[in-house]
């Protein structure tokens, strides 16, 4: 696979020009975030959630699909390194970043050359003329590939494991399935077009074949935070609004003391500094019996009203919680297992973290009751203090826990981000 | 989770801040203000009473309406947490009242009233006598509200009598499966198993209620936190259907034996003297009813409850039958207010009953192994059939 820039899916298809191209004066920001870029008129106008530019830069001093807006789709995966040898672990992260610089362009796979007649083609092809719908890809280490189960150290990096990148302890009530949890490697891909994030996975398992395989997948629909001051309130699938107090791509410092590793948090392992630790969860919800629920405990056990997202203390949707304001009984009007109160950065040692969840329905079960819920992401500094003690907390308190069901876990690191000419997690193997 | 943990004031009795669910079963007579009955549409009735509530102010849009479900869509735009109320004639009497509304915040109460002279009251601060003003409600009623409080005093009663008893049961049987299980008469301690929990499945609302006591007693392996203790009794249900292939190094020794199962009747003893304080509510007992139908519909039918004995219909049918006796102490009160309502979960009950019976044998019931995937899919339409009526049962007995 070559860097080289190739042909554009849009102008293979004579689009450029059709007022959906943008200058790239927004893309040197490195966040993405770009309010200065030209807006697509087109794009704002089918939503007005939808950020100014239509693409995101792939290099930068981050990986993008962290703090990056949040795009209304999802498609994560999960792979198992099938070879043992470090020289193909490296050749296929090579690929990988070369491919995914050309489809986070909307590029084909491959620089759209034209390949032998008599051959499949490099690129799968779905994604032709579509644009790039704001695609990032964002790659992350799992703690295997560091040392499998074993313990054998198949690539020659178990010394350089960051200490805080372990597997994720069994939480209260957890009932994971083993087939949807963990993998060696990960790629998350988010895009505002389920098709061009599908194509994107699969087109990377396709390089991948013979180096890795895909041991899971999740697909999610409706981002469930915003990661943007630009961005509405999602609402999750029990109908309330979530993660109204997750950290934003524009609270800069917030985001370098909660997200970002810094240079010094583990002298062991300094190949991951301007990375982040990635967290999934696959939380089934139990919609059937929430939806059989009164307004009244629904509301309670949130902590939130449903309507406009207000904390029950009182106030508008952003109004803090204020968790001493008592109802008429003498007790707090945020229940002590309400959602919100032990979720809230003031309950858990003034840790954030950065979410990017999505919902997801895989159609239904046996019992004709929906497969679905939220596919939780967060991304954080150091699991180890800003999603363990809270997902330990949650578990065993939440009042929501009676709906849910956590069926996969993982924990990946995600190493900084990609310099033109170096590939994805570089510095662990140099 | 389960009821207690949230006690409704009994104010609640009353009155309901809900949604219009349940104004669409029948009982409820259709009068001014007419809400929607469209069910899903999150509340937002039409033509409904809007109260502004300040600091100082309590400004209710319209002062008489036609007797009937009322409905007034509170909207608190002061600054402390304000409460409205709806008092009789008499001013002192509660017909209804909506508790704990934050500034900024629309709650909605939704009353059954009959025809006399009623006083508004918001009071900010939740505190005094509040801001009151007359209110008429017009027509004529025929239902009468004394009764209603006598039949749900008597559902309290008669739910109390059948919880006494179960726990009683419950006390007695773990004393004789303790009793076997340390003896080392291990067939017996199986056969107890199963009909033992069945008296701690039938109220199990009740006993989840006691947030200390549920996990030491019920704690599946899968709920365990990293490094926590397991007791009660799925511990002792492992250790009698040692899984093949598990390591027979961590079985329990004879000790650990003797000692898991004194903790188990210790704590049975403890929710035995506890429950004997406890009065029940009717929101309690029908929210109740309906979350032993979330229990099944969550564990029971899908089999992770007992992943290791598999009797899990044992668990199920306990379950039921405590959902149903609570609806049965409900039902004068239902059949007085919402007959329609009454008849289908009634309906359903029977038909969820019949579902089950074909699955008896013995004295209990066939494995959760020998079910096929059908009939599995089967019994979880027929709890979800029953638990979607059986939702709207506290609504309809409250309002
Ligand atoms: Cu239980």
């Amino acid at each position: 696979m070559s860097g080289d820039p190739g042909v554009s899916r849009r102008r293979l298809f004579g689009l450029a020009g059709a007022g959906a191209a943008v200058g790239a004066a927004g893309f040197a920001g490195g966040l993405g975030v770009a309010h200065a870029a030209e807006p697509d008129a087109a794009d704002r106008a089918s939503s007005p959630d939808r950020s100014a530019v239509d693409r995101y830069p792939f290099h930068g001093p981050h990986q993008a699909g962290i703090v990056t807006p949040a795009q209304d789709r999802l498609h994560f995966a999960a792979f198992d390194v099938t070879a043992t040898g470090r020289a193909e672990l490296v050749a296929l992260l090579r690929e990988w970043t070369a491919a995914a610089a050309q489809l986070t362009r909307g590029h084909e796979v491959g620089g759209g050359t034209p390949g032998v007649y008599e051959a499949p083609p490099a690129d799968t092809g779905e994604a032709l003329g579509l644009p790039p719908s704001r695609l990032t890809l964002t790659f992350g280490f799992g703690p295997s590939l560091f040392g499998d189960v074993e313990g054998k150290d198949r690539f020659g990096i178990g010394g350089r494991r960051p200490r805080a990148l372990r597997r994720l302890p069994h939480f209260p009530k957890d009932n994971l399935d083993p087939d949807r949890s963990d993998g060696d490697l990960c790629v998350q891909a988010c895009a505002d077009d389920p098709q061009v994030a599908v194509h994107a996975i699969r087109n990377l398992s396709r390089i991948a074949f013979g180096t890795a395989a895909l041991r899971w997948s999740q697909l999610g629909f409706g981002r469930t935070s915003s990661t943007s001051t630009t961005q509405q309130t999602p609402r999750n699938l029990f109908g309330f609004k979530d993660g109204t107090a997750n950290l934003k791509a524009e609270e800069a410092r917030l985001v370098d003391e909660h997200v970002w590793v810094g240079p010094d948090d583990d002298p062991g392992a300094r190949w991951l500094a301007g990375g982040s630790y990635l967290v999934a969860r696959r939380i089934t919800m139990n919609i059937e019996t929430w939806d059989r629920t009164s307004l009244r405990e629904q509301e309670n056990l949130v902590g939130r009203d449903r309507t406009e997202g207000a904390p029950l203390s009182g106030g508008k949707e952003f109004s803090p919680p204020d968790f001493t304001v008592k109802g008429s009984d003498g007790k707090p009007l945020l229940t002590a297992d309400s959602h919100v109160r032990l979720a809230h950065p003031s309950q858990n040692d003034g840790v954030r973290m950065l979410r990017r969840g999505y919902n997801f329905t895989d159609g239904n079960d046996a019992l004709g009751r929906l497969d679905a819920g939220l596919f939780f992401v967060a991304y954080v500094r150091d699991p180890g203090t800003h999603f363990i003690p809270m997902q330990t907390k949650l578990a065993a308190q939440d009042g929501l826990m009676e709906y849910l069901q956590h069926r996969g876990s993982a924990l990946f690191a995600v190493p900084p981000g990609i310099r033109r000419g170096e590939y994805v997690g570089q510095a662990l193997f140099t | 989770m389960p009821f207690p943990k949230r006690p409704a004031a009994p104010a609640v009795l009353c009155a309901l801040a809900a949604t219009t669910v349940l104004l669409a079963s029948a009982g409820c007579t259709s009068n001014e203000p007419q809400p929607s009955a469209d069910r899903g549409d999150g509340g937002r009735a039409k033509g409904g009473i809007t109260v502004s509530a300040s600091d100082d102010t309590c400004a209710v849009s319209a002062t008489s309406a036609k007797s009937g479900t009322l409905v007034f869509e509170v909207t608190n735009d002061g600054s402390k947490v304000t409460e409205f109320y709806l008092y009789r004639a008499d001013g002192t009497a509660i017909a209804g009242e909506v508790e704990n509304i934050g500034p900024g915040l629309t709650r909605r109460l939704v009353v059954r009233a009959q025809p006399g002279t009623y006083t508004t009251a918001c009071k900010p601060g939740m505190s005094g006598e509040g801001i009151r003003a007359r209110f008429t409600v017009t027509g004529s009623g025929t239902a009468n509200a004394g009764a209603d409080q006598r039949l749900l005093d008597q559902a309290a009663g008669r739910y109390r009598a059948y919880v006494t008893g179960e726990v009683g049961k419950l006390l007695g049987g773990t004393k004789q499966f303790v009793t076997a299980y340390k003896a080392g008469e291990y067939d017996r301690a199986r056969e107890l198993y199963a009909p033992v929990r069945a008296h701690w499945e039938r109220i199990e609302p009740v006993a989840e209620s006691f947030g200390d006591l549920d996990p030491k007693m019920d704690l599946r392996e899968a709920d365990l936190a990293e490094g926590q203790t397991w007791t009660g009794w799925h511990l002792l249900e492992k250790d009698l259907w040692w899984p093949a292939g598990a390591p027979a190094s961590k079985r329990l020794t004879d000790p650990e034996r003797a000692k898991y199962a004194d903790q188990l009747l210790a704590d049975t003893r403890d929710l035995h003297a506890r429950v004997a304080t406890l009065k029940y509510q009717p929101d309690q007992m029908a929210n109740g009813a309906k979350e032993l139908l979330d229990e099944v519909a969550t564990g029971k039918v899908t089999g992770e409850e007992e992943i290791w004995s598999h009797t899990d219909l044992y668990d199920f049918q306990a379950n039921v039958e405590g959902a149903r006796v609570a609806f049965d102490s409900l039902r004068p009160v239902v059949n007085t207010k919402d007959p329609a309502l009454g008849r289908v979960i009634e309906q359903r009950f029977t038909a969820l009953q019949k579902d089950l019976d074909r699955y008896r044998r013995g004295d209990g019931f066939v494995s959760y192994t020998d079910l096929s995937k059908a009939q599995v899919k089967r019994l979880s339409d027929s709890v979800n059939a029953l638990a979607e009526p059986l939702s709207r049962l506290t609504a309809a007995v409250l309002v």
